[in-house]
């Protein structure tokens, strides 16, 4: 750290040099490295889909084309063939990319926000908010998950923002009890009553005092939930309850390649193998800061 | 203690050659130990004293060869009755350990399987070791625990660890270790974390299982007071290294390292008091072992350190003139000035005066119930009453410093919660000048109330917020407290910082870069940044070091006194109390047992449970002799009071009935000296001193 | 204890009031949509509103609630529309074969990570438990429908050696059942495992290990009576939650292998709109999962004394 003199020297290295050093803590493991590594790639695909893709994801080509085939058409090859309509897999694949990461991304964001505004109410005021708060969470995650995501889905239907709906629903008591149980243990914490001994509102101290402390646990099991919405977003599509075609998803090539799998395995299988890789990537990134995490 | 000298032809039972141990982390290498010679003859009880960090707990588990997957000996060996422990194969070493040596650890809660009945791990060792058959073993084990003094053996048999008290948990510890009759025990700080009537038993128990058994005892810990209860020998640890060892007595009479001498100087004693003799802390703090100097490790702290003696070469045992088994690792030793140890100044009651009789705060008949709901807490269940405060009555003065002293338990915690606003009050009153804080919880005080009353946390380690600065934890209470703005808010963390010692640039870290004593001291200066009137400080020097100790007891005194503040200081440790404290208030069970200026309440007449906890603290010089009390059972739960006196269950001095069935009437002796208790004042009078010099005693 | 079985018992019927007046409100808070899905879309305005006349829509929320409820509790979920036979026809047989399926995964997943889980977290840091510890994370990594797809192409596609679909049209078949129970257990047992070395890794870590080392006893007893007999009860309960998720699992494996089970129904009753039979299985996957976890919570506290003994 530096040791300029200035005025404003009683603030933390900004914000940059902090992130910064958490790359560098990355370092540190392997595995936290290739989960990076592998997240890093698939955001990369998803930036830069209009420039990778070679074909029109939605334009019908040529149908059942084996990987390599070139484009009898015109100029270009099925890398990884086409489907029954002849839309080219390869650029299915890199177009879907920005679905999955656009919902995964909105949804875990959004569970997040709720569930952690949910745990900090009830572990810091417990009493009957917690006693609320907490059936509810029971209640909902009582209910085995892909049943309810189904009957939700049955409910409101199937669409970008109910798939958001849903996941927010389904996920943020978990997120609530996470959150709920390291509030707890922060609470009793002597800076929180000392907080409360310089006058400090709840507001303050649930958001200043206690939730930087307890954002390292969160961290690592966001891109456990991360990883966990990419697969139920797959699922969804998959059971023909995702988003709504033509539009390429992951999830959704396999269910309308379903059929045709043992006839045309490239189909299905090139689809598992992204959205797979990407789960991998969470996870092994998710594992790794949590051995950093443990080091110190 | 009596000295048993040992014939020099005798074999050590445990001897430590040039031992070196290491931990290797993902940093490198850290040598722990640089090299330890030790010796160790049957029947004998070396003490090994230290600060956290010296290494001690690592020497223990280095003798059991339990180091871990990180530690390493690196060089020397470990001979146990001849045999060199790190040469033996899986098999042998197993049918040693838990035989022919064994281990009494420093947590029993969490040694002990929980779900396991005692029975069960009593009698695994018989049978592993002997082949006993069940029955044997079982037999073993009544007999073991009999001779701890566990009441019902055969029920504390059938039990699960967590049904049982801290201090019976630990004397099954001690049964387990025992059952083979080893010829070595280990015990690593054996009695930390109980409460000093319990600590006590467990010494007395341990030196009288110790005559008994002939066992060898390696006996570790930070406290020499408990050390000179159990040994015949000391060794000092600094950082690993053995900086000064020989028979209690010479050591204590005749310390020749300026370490021990630190030590020593630096805990108070219970006749001496922050007027009379003011304590000497040992500056810095330990040395971390991966910065070892190329002389004397003490060096970097010590006050009598000559460049180049000191700092060029190792420094080598040296034998004390006229002994045959005192050294020191000092290369001055001859040339230190004579020791000044704190002595008995009888006037010193009287520089305690109090001047007058303003109130800052005051405690009326004060009560605090908790509802704890039984079983489970789920949605029903049965509520049960824990009555944590039963009716107090306190005034704190201005500018005085005020104890609360009691054991785990008493309430003297609750208390402060209920001063502060933390927790709400049941019954009773408090105020704060003409201010009633009675309704007035946290949330509901006026800023300007909050700030004139502050306090300060036990453990250092949760009292700083880990994601904030050092300086944002103290700008935050002067903008709330002053409102201040810009260079005048920078100015006044720089002076508060200065007052507690500490250089302005700790403004910019984060606690964790600051060691227990410094992150201590921001939190006084926290506590000091409204200009509070009133700070209740909740043991707030018990997590630390003694050497650390001392320097925050004597910060505390200068800035009370310095800005009149009044200090309500909350504690256990009587000997810290009788220290700094101008009044003190004992604390048993949620009631005040006893009230008064510090000399005269640790000075008979004594309250009986004063003078029990008086009587059990170990004391740290092998002249002074205390009058051993022992005090039955366990205290008795906040759960089922008794309707009486609410020691009378344990008491020595009971009268009679009436102690169960009435509340102890209020006994006055002068200078608002009281005592709640059924003896008639003329008994209370005839009680000797607990503490006596070994002259008179003898 | 018995007060704690009876106090978890009551929550558990609490639990199951709440959770049908949320499905309830879910599927049937606005009659007028009930009405669509039972009759059709085609379905004419007047047509609609005799339907909800004569089955009673017409009545206040909270009498259609407990009349519903009354109907839920004796077991008469109703006519499913897509099937046109009481739901109870088509759903009870259905739960048999998914608790086959159920049965079968568990008999593998729970050896399996237990074994997996102690022989890791014994020694934590070892290449045999970095090596199962890896090979966790990447099978939780990979969906259901993804292992099954990739299973398929292996074993049916590329060694024909087994069936790709489940759909035991001619009779019960075991080897169809193989597929289905591997995809299952690959996708869970990481998971499991885990959950299991880390309690194992925490229980060897125990001062209460180290004791046991240092009293000269025979590493084997070592492991078996003091670390595995503590080390299990937290795996015990993840062990009984699995049934929560399984219910979750079985709809993607069951939809994919064309198997006849609880999961395929639900999700072809949600595609259709059938409301009773989505009411019903919905219902009953929340009792069969709400009364494993009160089995759970019963036998951690059994398993433990430091909650038994109180």
């Amino acid at each position: 750290m530096s040791m300029t003199e200035h005025a404003a020297g009683h603030l933390p290295p900004p914000r940059l040099i902090r992130i910064l050093r958490m790359v560098g803590l990355l370092r540190e493991s392997p595995v936290a490295m290739i989960g990076a590594g592998l997240i890093v790639f698939w955001i990369a695909v998803a930036i830069f889909a209009p420039l990778l893709a070679p074909f029109d994801p939605n334009v019908n080509l040529q149908p059942f084309a084996k990987p390599g085939t070139p484009y009898a058409a015109g100029s270009g090859v099925f890398w990884l063939g086409t489907d029954h309509l002849g839309r080219d897999i390869l650029s299915r694949i890199i177009w879907g990319s920005q679905t999955v990461l656009f919902y995964g991304f909105v949804a875990t964001a959004s569970a997040y926000a709720v569930g952690v505004a949910m745990g900090l109410a009830a572990g810091y005021y417990r009493g009957w908010i917690d006693e609320l708060l907490s059936r509810l969470g029971d209640i909902i995650l009582s209910f085995p998950i892909l049943v309810l995501y189904v009957v939700i889905i049955a409910t409101i239907g199937a669409s970008g923002i109910n798939i958001v709906l849903a996941v927010t629903f389904a996920s943020a008591p978990a997120i609530m009890r996470i959150v709920r149980s390291l509030v707890l243990e922060i609470r009793e914490r002597d800076y929180v009553a000392a907080a409360k001994m310089r006058g400090e509102n709840a507001w303050y101290i649930m958001l200043v005092e206690i939730l930087p402390n307890v954002r390292g646990p969160l961290i690592v099991d966001a891109c456990l939930r991360m990883g966990y919405v990419t697969i139920t977003i797959g699922v969804l599509g998959f059971l023909g309850l995702g988003l709504p075609p033509p539009d390429p998803d992951w999830g959704g090539m396999i269910n309308e390649a379903r059929s045709m799998a043992l006839a045309f395995p490239h189909m299905t299988v090139l689809p598992c193998i992204a959205i797979s890789s990407l789960v991998l990537g969470l996870n092994l990134l998710a594992d790794g800061l949590r051995e950093i995490s443990l080091r110190d | 203690m009596t000295d048993m000298t040992m014939p020099a032809a005798t074999r050590p039972v445990l001897e430590l050659q040039n031992l070196r141990i290491s931990y290797f982390t993902r940093s490198g290498e850290i040598n722990v130990v640089p090299g330890l010679d030790l010796k160790l003859y049957p029947g004998e009880a070396i003490g090994l004293v230290g600060e956290s960090g010296c290494g001690k707990s690592t020497i223990g588990y280095a003798i059991m060869r339990y180091l871990g997957q990180a530690g390493r000996i690196m060089d020397g060996r470990v001979l146990f009755e001849g045999r060199d422990l790190y040469a033996l194969g899986d098999n042998e070493l197993r049918t040693l350990r838990g035989n022919r040596m064994a281990m009494v650890y420093q947590d029993p809660m969490s040694s002990l399987n929980p779900t396991m009945t005692i029975g069960e791990q009593l009698m695994e060792v018989p049978v592993y070791h002997f082949n006993a058959t069940r029955s044997e073993a079982r037999e073993r084990a009544l007999a073991m625990l009999e001779e701890v003094n566990l009441p019902d053996p055969a029920s504390i048999m059938e039990r699960y660890p967590h049904q049982l008290s801290g201090g019976q948990q630990q004397r099954v510890v001690i049964a387990m270790a025992l059952m083979a009759e080893p010829a070595l025990l280990i015990m690593d700080e054996p009695t930390t974390g109980l409460d000093v009537t319990v600590e006590a038993a467990v010494l007395d128990l341990i030196a009288e299982l110790r005559r008994k058994h002939k066992t060898s005892i390696v006996f570790i810990s930070h406290n020499l007071g408990t050390v000179v209860r159990i040994c015949d020998r000391i060794g000092v640890l600094y950082a690993g290294e053995l900086v000064e060892e020989g028979p209690i007595k010479e050591v204590f009479d005749d310390p020749r390292h300026p370490y021990t001498r630190g030590l020593l100087c630096c805990v108070p004693t219970l006749d001496a008091d922050k007027y009379s003799s003011p304590l000497t802390p040992i500056r810095g703090s330990v040395a971390v072992p991966r910065q070892r100097p190329p002389g004397c490790v003490f060096a970097a702290r010590c006050e009598h350190r000559q460049d180049g003696t000191c700092t060029t070469a190792k420094v080598a045992m040296q034998y004390a003139p006229a002994s045959l088994r005192h050294v020191a690792r000092c290369a001055r030793q001859d040339e230190l000035p004579p020791l000044r140890r704190a002595a008995g100044d009888d006037d010193s009651g009287s520089a305690g005066e109090i001047r007058h009789e303003d109130v800052v705060l005051r405690i009326e008949s004060l009560k605090k119930y908790y509802e704890q709901s039984g079983g489970l807490g789920l949605v029903t269940g049965n509520k049960v009453e824990v009555k944590a405060i039963d009716g107090i009555d306190l005034k704190a003065r201005r500018g005085e410093t005020l104890a609360i002293v009691g054991e785990s338990g008493c309430g003297k915690s609750t208390l402060a919660k209920v001063l502060t606003g933390l927790e709400d009050v049941t019954g009773g009153r408090i105020t704060l000048d003409e201010v009633d804080l009675t309704d007035l919880g946290i949330d509901r005080r006026p800023d300007d109330v909050i700030r004139r009353l502050q306090m300060v946390f036990q453990n250092p380690d949760s009292t700083l917020n880990p994601s904030h600065t050092i300086g944002y934890t103290l700008e935050r209470p002067l903008r709330q407290f002053a409102n201040l703005q810009g260079e005048k808010l920078h100015r006044t963390v720089r002076a508060l910082l200065k007052a507690v010692n500490l250089p302005a640039e700790f403004a910019r870290r984060k606690p964790r870069q600051l060691s227990g004593g410094q992150k201590q001291r921001v939190a006084i200066a926290r506590a000091l940044a409204g200009s509070p009137e009133v700070i209740i400080a909740d043991e707030p020097v018990s997590a630390l070091d003694v050497s650390v100790q001392a320097s925050i007891i004597n910060l505390l005194a200068e800035l009370q006194s310095e800005r009149q503040t009044t200090l309500l200081f909350i504690s256990h440790d009587l000997s810290v109390v009788r220290y700094l404290a101008d009044r003190v208030a004992v604390m048993y069970l949620g009631k005040i047992m006893e009230l008064g200026r510090v000399a005269n309440v640790f000075a008979p007449p004594y309250h009986p449970y004063t003078e029990a906890l008086l009587s059990a603290i170990p004391v740290p010089d092998p002249n002074v002799k205390t009058r051993r009390i022992l005090l039955e059972g366990k205290p008795p739960s906040v759960l089922d009071r008794p309707a009486g006196c609410p020691f009378a269950a344990r008491c020595h001095r009971k009268v009679g009935p009436i102690c169960d069935e009435q509340e102890p009437p209020e006994r006055r002796f002068g200078n608002g000296h009281r005592i709640a208790c059924h003896l008639p004042p003329a008994d209370l009078n005839k009680m000797e001193s607990v503490v006596m010099q070994a002259a008179a005693a003898e | 204890m018995l007060s704690f079985i009876f106090r978890r018992l009551a929550l558990t019927a609490a639990t199951m009031l709440a959770v049908s007046l949320l499905v309830f409100l879910l599927l049937e808070l606005n009659p007028g949509s009930v009405a669509v899905k039972v009759l059709g879309p085609y379905s004419s305005e007047e047509q609609r509103q005799l339907w909800l006349e004569a089955n009673g829509y017409l009545n206040p929320l909270w009498q259609r609630y407990l009349e519903w409820l009354g109907r839920m509790v004796t077991g008469d979920f109703g006519e499913s529309i897509r099937f046109k036979v009481p739901v109870a026809e088509v759903l009870w047989p259905r739960l048999w074969n998914t608790a086959i399926l159920a049965f079968w995964t568990f008999a593998v997943l729970i050896p399996l990570s237990l074994t997996l889980g102690v022989l890791a977290g014994m020694r934590e840091g070892s290449r045999l438990d970095r090596a199962i510890s890896i090979t966790s994370i990447i099978t939780t990594s990979i969906p259901e429908f993804a292992s099954a797809v990739f299973l398929s192409a292996i074993f049916v596609f590329g060694l024909g050696i087994l069936p790709g679909t489940s759909a035991m049209s001619n009779g019960f078949d075991p080897l169809q059942l193989i597929l289905p129970v591997m995809v299952l257990v690959l996708y869970d047992v990481g998971y499991v495992t885990r959950m299991t070395r880390a309690s194992m890794a925490e229980v060897m870590t125990a001062p209460y290990i180290r004791t046991a080392v240092l009293k000269g006893i025979p590493f084997p007893r070592v492991i078996l009576r003091h670390g595995l007999r503590n080390a299990l009860i937290p795996p015990f309960t993840v062990i009984m939650l699995q049934i929560n998720w399984l219910l979750s699992g079985v709809v993607v494996v069951e939809f994919f292998f064309a198997y006849k089970g609880f999961g395929a129904l639900l999700l072809e009753a949600s595609l259709n709109q059938d409301i009773y039979l989505i009411q019903a299985c919905a219902m009953v996957a929340v009792f069969v999962a709400v009364t494993t976890q009160t089995l759970a919570d019963i036998g951690y506290t059994y398993l433990n004394p430091r909650i038994r003994l109180q």
